[in-house]
């Protein structure tokens, strides 16, 4: 599952460029993930603060 | 609630704001939205611009303008540094901007130019007749909207979703988007004369550090590293080692991140009733990273063929035509020989770069453009630089 840490977010839209499924949406201060996502974890490696994260 | 006009702008940063107003200038009924409650905050940008290009486009407010430079200096990873002035090889530096103050400014002009601003509303999604665009669904202050309209603007940035609702896939793979982060620093050590670029695989892997000063021994120092190279906060990570060896006593004011499209020229900016405009269009130059003057001149061509598409009755692909052609002409010539260069340089190890910047020594820079430069490079380094033959010449 695609996590988001709330406390790390800069909410820059980095990892909604580059997510191949359309699956993330920066609603101002708030990223929102939806049943799309796929978890191939695109979006944790382009993030600048680490504030995404696949987990098991 | 419903409404209707004759173009939605989708975002209101420098593209937007100037195909909102070139449109509206032009007598159209415009409606542009801002998805945040702020035009222009939180910012997503080094705020670097050429003075000569921006002038061109707009007449600048003093309070849009947070420092005048005269020019750029580029050290090399071995420390060797490079001067270039303004008025000649820094087609992208010469002001540093406040674009909190910049963005409202630009989105104020599309509004005295009759453009309707709408903040704090988000479009959903396109609303369609028979496949086609014919309008958006927005949500305005947590209420749902309607409006209908029969042509879109995308200028919704990086994240652009406008263009794959249309169809148009710019989904950014990890090799054509910088991650970047940067601080607004106080420094004495800050230059305050000149936009800095630092160059290095272990300070910035396939990028840059940059240091573009705000007056005052103030500067935003930030850096970029392609996707490829980057991992889980990396930027961030990076960018404060360098300010523990550049700016030991750095006070940061503030903190920017984002990521920066260097895709190079997308296949096709325009949809049936839909036009791209700037970063959703990924109109940002690869190799420098700049994306402001590309992105104000796409919205003043998009606004302008908006109004001859509607008054032509075609805002279907092919009455769009003209603005692909001439954005790929005025902006997309560029923006593929930068390409070239950025996948050239992100090749380039340390000692590359230091033998380039270090062949440069005994030059003189100061009357050199940058084209000129590359000459010169080429000249000193033709085994080194074969591939970018060329571009060259």
């Amino acid at each position: 599952m695609l996590t988001v840490n709330r406390y790390k977010c800069c909410y820059c839209g980095a990892c909604v460029g580059v997510c191949p499924t359309c699956a993330l949406e920066l609603v101002e201060t708030w990223l929102e993930v939806s049943a799309d996502c796929r978890e191939c974890g695109i979006c944790t490696k382009i993030c600048p603060v680490g504030a995404l994260e696949v987990k098991a | 609630m419903s409404m209707m006009c004759d173009v939605i702008v989708v975002g209101a940063g420098p593209g937007g704001s100037m195909a909102a107003r070139t449109a509206a200038a032009a007598g159209l009924k415009v409606v542009m939205l801002e998805t945040r409650q702020e035009i222009g905050d939180p910012v997503r940008c080094a705020e670097g611009v050429g003075k000569r290009a921006l002038c061109q486009m707009v007449k600048p407010e003093p309070e849009w303008i947070a420092a005048e430079v005269k020019g750029a200096k580029i050290y090399s990873p071995d420390g060797t540094c490079i001067v270039m002035s303004e008025d000649k090889g820094g087609a992208e530096v010469g002001y540093v901007l406040e674009r909190k103050v910049f963005d409202r400014g630009l989105a104020m002009e599309a509004a005295r130019a009759g453009a309707k601003v709408m903040v704090k509303t988000r479009a959903l999604g396109l609303l369609r007749k028979d496949g086609v665009p014919v309008g958006v669904s927005a949500m305005r202050i947590g209420e749902p909207l309607q409006i209908e309209a029969p042509l879109i603007i995308g200028a919704d940035g990086v994240e652009s979703k406008v263009g794959r609702w249309a169809g148009i896939d710019t989904t950014l793979k990890l090799k054509d988007i910088e991650s970047c982060a940067q601080f607004l620093a106080s420094d004495p050590s800050v230059d305050d004369q000149y936009c800095e670029f630092f160059l290095g695989n272990s300070i910035a892997p396939a990028g840059y550090v940059w240091s573009f000063p705000k007056g005052e021994k103030l500067a935003n120092v930030g850096l970029g590293i392609m996707g490829t190279k980057s991992k889980p906060g990396e930027a961030t990570r990076l960018l404060k080692q360098f300010m523990k060896s550049r700016f030991p006593n750095g006070k940061v004011l503030e903190m920017v991140v984002g990521g920066d499209p260097c895709s190079g020229p997308i296949e096709s900016a325009t949809a049936d009733g839909v036009m791209l405009v700037g970063d959703a269009a990924r109109q940002t130059d690869p190799f420098t990273g700049g994306g402001i003057l590309t992105a104000m001149q796409a919205g003043i061509i998009a606004g302008d063929v908006a109004a001859k598409a509607l008054q032509a009755g075609n805002v279907r692909r092919e009455g769009l035509k003209e603005y692909e052609d001439r954005w790929r002409e005025e902006i997309g010539v560029h923006l593929a020989r930068s390409f070239e260069f950025k996948e050239f340089f992100v090749k380039l190890t340390d000692k590359d770069l230091n033998q380039l910047l270090g062949s440069l020594k005994r030059e003189d820079m100061t009357k050199m453009d940058l084209r000129a430069m590359l000459r010169v490079l080429f000249r000193l380094n033709p085994k080194l630089l074969w591939e970018l033959k060329h571009l060259v010449v």
